[in-house]
């Protein structure tokens, strides 16, 4: 005797498949789209799993011997991956700390200025280190900063100081790398919030202004207001961003003189995988900073989610 | 912007004139780096090396470019750049658009499948050491095509493109579904053209990212003639590498030499910073009206 269910689940099926028919030319367009994301993206993660073995070149992946946990005490316990993800956590700390709010300071002075002409002009400028790579940026830098040459170290001996080699400098190094970062992102970075400013309905203004309100009283009640949720949005990608340190500034601007307070997971995870080809090791600790940030970007959005109606999804 | 009534108020002139002084200060400092730069590469050997502000130099002189364009190096930086920006943009714009116009149709069997299939890639992937086995396994070593194909579709992108795409009218493709059109034909005959503006966006958004790309290069290319420019300017100006210094320094009357290293290094980061501050004008707008289409989704 049939069972009932069987009808349906068949009948679903040729539904289903009908349905497939019916948009087969969409399926074909995006079929290369999957084909994309599945080699390029998910069979590296299959290869997550030599994280857990003990990479024998000659074996490749599947051959190698499974070493469970192995590569992780010998990061845990070693000097150089606890030193990393110290550098990146307090790195990270300071560009959160000076890196975010700056776009948003940014975005409200420009919003005050009455010379449209002269506020274009900023913002022009300011977006322009955006658009140069690391490389090119460090190129100049070097030069800005130079010990001998450099107009930064120009100025401190104007003031009676003494040069500085910010590039050699353990003291200086994190400042020189969250100062130049601001240096680089403030500007682009405002492009958001003066979006979201420019959508503020001028009559509030209006109203505020016969309510005699001055203009900080303007910023704080509705300028502000208005920006909370993209601040909130901008925070919780920011957060998320922890543990992603940005492997671009920093692979060009460190040297081994300030490994010891540079080093971030990053550059450690590219030096052990690709210069000492320990590809075991350097997996676990991409997976590590992977597993985190991921952490890291559920908790910031549940936790912004239950307080504010503005999370990320 | 904020409103007020009648007189200023002193505090309120003090801030005005605060924020303009600010401002022009904070201008200066986003493009002196770059003055100073291109002054120095302009520079002779004396003047570079001389303390000071350096907006303008001494005495100009073109020796740090004439010996910067004698490397064949850069020149083969620059062809791969050009390269894998126009082939690589090209490849990125038709496949993301490929990959966002069935996502955008409600009718798609399996769409919210397809589409978190696409979106959890954002948030998880396979780190370092995995990537690049892939490619090796691939083949792609020392190929430009692992300059382009890992980078092929940015998700990010591509549902930005997919949300424009469901901000169209569905009349429009209606009456061409009447006609017989099939939904590639659609898209490419009417769907495109009225989306001028989103493809041109995320145009500029690959073709700068492609032009700045270093890192890729690194990994996978190892015959110097492959590498990118940012990887041939890495080479000079960061590791200060001799088998990429093939630079004919020559000499001046006096017999010393005529460039100095930092006047080549300087050279080299103006090649490489000339193309983007001469199209960045005509561009930017775009750029800006991106972000605005970004951030409706957020």
């Amino acid at each position: 005797m049939k069972q009932p269910g069987s009808v349906t689940i068949s009948k679903r099926f040729r539904n289903q498949w009908k349905s497939y028919y019916r948009h087969r030319y969409l399926l074909l367009m995006l079929l290369p789209c999957i084909l994309y994301f599945l080699i390029f993206k998910y069979l590296p993660m299959y290869g997550i799993v030599l994280a857990f073995k003990n990479y024998q070149f000659l074996d490749g992946i599947l051959g190698s011997p499974w070493n469970g946990l192995e590569n992780f005490k010998v990061l845990f316990s070693g000097h150089d991956f606890p030193r990393a993800l110290r550098n990146t956590l307090i790195i990270s700390f300071y560009k959160l700390l000076f890196n975010f709010p700056a776009p948003i300071v940014l975005a409200l002075l420009l919003n005050e200025l009455r010379v449209i002409f002269f506020k274009r002009f900023v913002q022009t400028l300011s977006y322009l280190p955006h658009f140069l790579s690391w490389v090119i940026l460090a190129g100049i830098f070097m030069e800005v900063f130079s010990p001998t040459r450099g107009v930064v170290n120009y100025i401190i001996n104007l003031f009676g100081g003494d040069s500085i080699f910010f590039f050699g400098d353990k003291e200086w190094f994190r400042t020189l790398l969250v100062s130049t970062e601001v240096w680089k992102s403030v500007g682009w970075g405002s492009i958001i919030y003066l979006a979201a400013l420019s959508s503020i309905d001028p009559t509030l203004y209006e109203a505020a202004v016969v309510d005699g309100a001055s203009r900080w009283k303007q910023m704080l009640h509705i300028t502000l207001p208005a920006l909370v949720p993209v601040i909130t949005i901008m925070f919780i990608f920011a957060v998320g961003g922890i543990i992603n340190d940005d492997f671009d500034q920093v692979f060009n601007f460190y040297n081994a003189n300030v490994y010891e307070v540079g080093d971030v997971l990053s550059t450690y995870t590219y030096r052990v995988g690709i210069s000492q080809m320990e590809y075991g090791l350097s997996t676990a600790a991409g997976l590590f900073t992977n597993m985190i940030a991921l952490v890291l970007i559920l908790v910031t959005n549940s936790i912004v989610k239950r307080f504010s109606d503005y999370g990320i999804w | 912007m904020s409103l007020t009534v009648g007189k200023k108020s002193p505090g309120e002139k003090i801030f005005d004139a605060a924020n303009i002084i600010f401002l022009t200060v904070f201008s200066i400092t986003a493009v002196y780096p770059f003055l100073n730069v291109l002054s120095i590469s302009f520079s002779t050997s004396q003047a570079a090396n001389a303390y000071g502000l350096k907006l303008w130099p001494q005495e100009i002189s073109f020796e740090g470019y004439r010996a910067v364009f004698a490397n064949k190096l850069i020149w083969t930086g620059y062809y791969n750049t050009i390269f894998r920006t126009v082939l690589g943009t090209l490849l990125n714009v038709l496949f993301s658009v490929m990959c966002a116009y069935p996502l955008s149709k409600k009718y798609l069997p399996h769409r919210n499948l397809f589409t978190a299939f696409i979106v959890f890639t954002m948030f998880f992937g396979g780190g370092l050491i995995p990537n690049y086995l892939l490619i090796k396994e691939l083949g792609l070593l020392d190929s430009r095509w692992a300059l382009i194909l890992p980078g092929l579709i940015a998700a990010f992108t591509m549902i930005i493109v997919r949300n424009y795409f469901m901000s169209l009218p569905e009349e429009l493709e209606e009456s061409a579904r009447i006609d017989g059109a099939n939904e590639i034909r659609i898209l490419f005959s009417i769907v495109l053209p009225i989306s001028v503006p989103i493809i041109a966006t995320i145009s500029l958004w690959y073709a700068v990212a492609h032009w700045n790309a270093w890192f890729d290069s690194l990994l996978y290319i190892s015959d110097p003639h492959k590498a990118v420019l940012g990887n041939v300017l890495r080479k000079i100006v960061i590791e200060g590498s001799s088998q990429f210094q093939q630079f004919d320094q020559g000499f001046n009357q006096n017999g010393q030499p005529a460039v100095t290293p930092d006047i080549i290094k300087s050279a080299t980061i103006m090649v490489a910073t000339i193309p983007i501050i001469l199209v960045y004008p005509f561009v930017q707008k775009y750029f800006v009206k991106g972000v605005m289409v970004g951030s409706l989704k957020g």
